[in-house]
């Protein structure tokens, strides 16, 4: 009895001091699979082996929309992560969610850690910043649309220049079919890329109210003509097979490495892959202009994915995730992700610090995102968008740009329905977050 | 007079039924009623604030005309999946149920579709039809016969069909199979004598004496392309090009899961509730009449 007791009190003793030092364990999920995930391990191990009060223990939780989800169900469950990775179109979900997120500024603030929202891409903050300026997630892993060439396929089918103009687009995509091609040019992520990112380059409204970001009750407005006389001149060229739809979100991908087609417009984070399966030269090049409507381009917007801070968790914790933040900006752990993951550098440091290792000398055209995104400071039309169901909207634009590709509709059609079918969405939205 | 029971009633009747009746109650009479309570709702994301709408997402719903489309994109789907699935499956059971030698390497064949995951099923199809990695694909261009269910509708709807019927024939198989296993060999042998040919003798005898098996079968079929194909979709086409293949279960899923509307989505699932139970009910009191038990 008397040894029963004995070990009892060494037991409870033992836990005491175990719980005495034991780290505060910090919860990240995130959306990166494969390589990146490891480069997320990695980043999660240097922290914890940095310091003995906090452990950030990073989990996978599959593609983004499951990974919003998966937080949002287990925010309503009570058993949320202290921080979660989400893609930029959930943001304006995230952001009215007012209760449910901490504000990424305000959390440095309140745990003095220092914090230079000025340090950013202006392009990137402008995306998750309040109207009065604030940051509310601290941006991670932004990509921006590129123009993918076949350097090969271009010099054979004749083209001497890359094409800067969606003219010369045309032009060099009717040769590259005239030398044997099955495609001259297809693109990934069709409404980031000719809606969004179209819009923002050539300074065009894709919504009213700065894009969403003055507040509720917007209204899209992207059924403009210059966006279908886009769309229109691309169902045009699918005729001749110089433009060719091939699926949702990177679904093209092997169009362009198999060598089918010879361009492609998708999100520079592909470099990777590309650089993998590609048995050709290739480059990147900025985006095309449409010289109809502006001059000069201004400036890409992000895609990718930033991290929020979630609300509910002990106190105890959010010490630990600021101070895991300031770690994951610092250029040291910024550039070597940004070099193996083919995401941008998020901050102007971290693009110094690749610079002076001679990263973008050795790998010539892998800072044409960087140089899309910094071109002119953001404008109303171009610091992003901030619209409510957004997943939902993009799904909109998804299947009306199909039935234009498919010849069903008209693109003056096809857009005059997606944003009907949009603005149904956003008042959906408002009547949510009242 | 048997009608009267012949045991004292006691508890035990009622304990044994008991998780039966339990487990309805969790997984589904719970889930229904929640789901009825939320579609009168439009709700954030997060919980965080929900507004009664009353009939409005109904209303939404049945004045969307892409809705309605779904809806009959839906009955299309499922009678095709229901009826290649099971003709095929019924073919290929009167085949193997005259084999001898072997016998059990085609039925192992022929039943391993079924051990694989809808999205692993989805996957290998759309790997075949790739337009530009696709081994079919690649013969059907051959033939001058342009393949790319990207941007081609109809393609994309056959291609789901497809994927979608060949995960049930295996399903189906195993019960024709049983079911022409059961029937007597001599009704056949009599039959024979009396100089009928195997054509006729499936006709007359095989098919009205598997009619029990194919009833429970076209219901599990229907059920399963209502609910189960959502799996080969996601994976296949997303519900594209342009909706063409974006049937109610899918866009149950892509508006509540992914969308965060779930007013929406549960007024969606009531929807489809109400169908499948109408759809029951016609094939009990109409089709069921056809149907002699033996």
């Amino acid at each position: 009895m008397k040894k029963f007791l004995q070990i009892g009190l060494f037991a409870s003793l033992s836990s005491l001091a175990i719980s005495a030092v034991a780290q505060t364990e910090i919860q990240w999920w995130h959306a990166m699979g494969g390589k990146n995930g490891e480069l997320i391990q990695g980043m999660a191990d240097k922290f914890n082996a940095s310091q003995n009060k906090y452990k950030i223990n990073p989990v996978f939780k599959g593609s983004y929309a499951e990974t919003m989800t998966g937080a949002i169900a287990a925010f309503r469950a009570k058993q949320q992560p202290a921080i979660v990775q989400v893609y930029e179109v959930g943001t304006a979900t995230m952001m009215y969610a007012k209760g449910a997120v901490y504000s990424v500024e305000k959390l440095m603030k309140d745990n003095n850690q220092p914090f230079d929202r000025g340090a950013f891409v202006p392009a990137v903050t402008s995306y998750y910043s309040t109207p009065e300026g604030e940051l509310l997630s601290m941006p991670f892993n932004s990509s921006s649309p590129v123009l993918w060439y076949n350097k090969d396929a271009l010099n054979k089918a004749g083209v001497t220049k890359v094409p800067t103009t969606w003219d010369e687009v045309g032009a060099a995509a009717k040769k590259l079919v005239d030398s044997g091609m099955k495609c001259g040019l297809s693109v990934g992520f069709q409404s980031w890329v000719l809606i969004e990112n179209y819009s923002a380059w050539h300074n065009l409204p894709i919504g009213t109210l700065e894009n969403g970001f003055g507040g509720l009750g917007t209204q899209l407005v992207f059924n403009n003509e210059h966006v279908k006389n886009r769309l229109a001149t691309l169902a045009e060229w699918t005729k001749d097979k110089r433009f060719v739809y091939g699926g949702r979100a990177g679904a093209s991908l092997p169009m362009f490495t198999n060598g089918e087609c010879g361009m492609w417009i998708n999100s520079s984070a592909y470099y990777g892959s590309i650089k993998s399966q590609a048995k050709f030269n290739f480059g990147q090049a900025m985006m095309p202009l449409d010289t109809s409507v502006a001059k000069a381009p201004q400036n890409s917007i992000i895609g990718g994915a930033t991290l929020w801070v979630l609300q509910g968790r002990p106190a105890a914790e959010y010490a630990g995730v600021a101070e895991f933040l300031s770690f994951l900006i610092s250029p040291e752990v910024q550039a070597p992700w940004a070099m193996e993951s083919g995401y941008v550098p998020i901050t102007k440091a971290a693009s110094d610090l690749m610079q002076s290792q001679g990263f973008y000398a050795n790998n010539p055209g892998t800072d044409t995102a960087v140089k899309e995104l910094s071109l002119n400071p953001p404008t109303a039309n171009s610091k992003g968008l901030r619209f409510g169901n957004f997943v939902q909207i993009r799904d909109v634009i998804n299947e009306e740009m199909e039935a234009i590709w498919a010849g069903t509709k008209t693109a003056d059609k096809a857009m005059n329905d997606a944003v009907d079918r949009g603005n149904k969405l956003l008042r959906r939205f408002e009547q949510s977050v009242q | 007079m048997l009608k009267r029971s012949h045991f004292r009633p006691g508890l035990l009747p009622y304990l044994l039924v008991a998780p039966q009746i339990i487990i309805t109650l969790v997984f589904f009479i719970w889930p229904a009623l929640q789901a009825l309570y939320e579609s009168f709702y439009i709700q954030s994301a997060f919980g965080l604030g929900s507004t009664f709408v009353g009939l409005e997402n109904f209303i939404s719903l049945f004045e969307d005309p892409l809705y309605i489309e779904s809806v009959w994109r839906t009955f299309l789907f499922s009678g095709l999946v229901a009826v290649l699935a099971m003709s095929l499956a019924l073919t290929f059971a009167a085949l193997a149920d005259r084999v001898i030698r072997g016998a059990l390497a085609y039925r192992t064949l022929l039943i391993w579709p079924y051990a694989i995951a809808p999205a692993v099923a989805g996957a290998l199809w759309i790997f075949m039809f790739d337009p530009t990695l696709g081994i079919v694909s690649y013969t059907l261009d051959m033939f001058g016969i342009e393949w790319n269910q990207a941007v081609n509708g109809t393609q994309a709807m056959a291609l789901v069909i497809m994927a979608a019927a060949w995960k049930q024939i295996a399903y189906n198989f195993l019960f024709f199979l049983a079911g022409m296993q059961a029937i007597p060999p001599s009704v056949y042998e009599a039959a024979s004598i009396d100089g009928a040919s195997p054509i006729r003798r499936f006709r007359d005898i095989t098919l009205p004496l598997l009619a029990p098996t194919s009833f429970f079968l076209l219901v599990m079929n229907i059920v399963y392309a209502f609910f189960d194909t959502f799996g080969i979709i996601d994976a296949m086409t997303q519900g594209g090009p342009a909706n063409a293949t974006e049937i109610l279960v899918y866009k149950v899923y892509q508006d509540g899961f992914v969308g965060l509307d779930l007013g929406g989505s549960a007024a969606q699932s009531v929807v489809l509730m109400f169908i499948v139970i109408a759809l029951t009910v016609v094939q009990f009191r109409f089709i069921e009449k056809k149907v002699q038990y033996a």
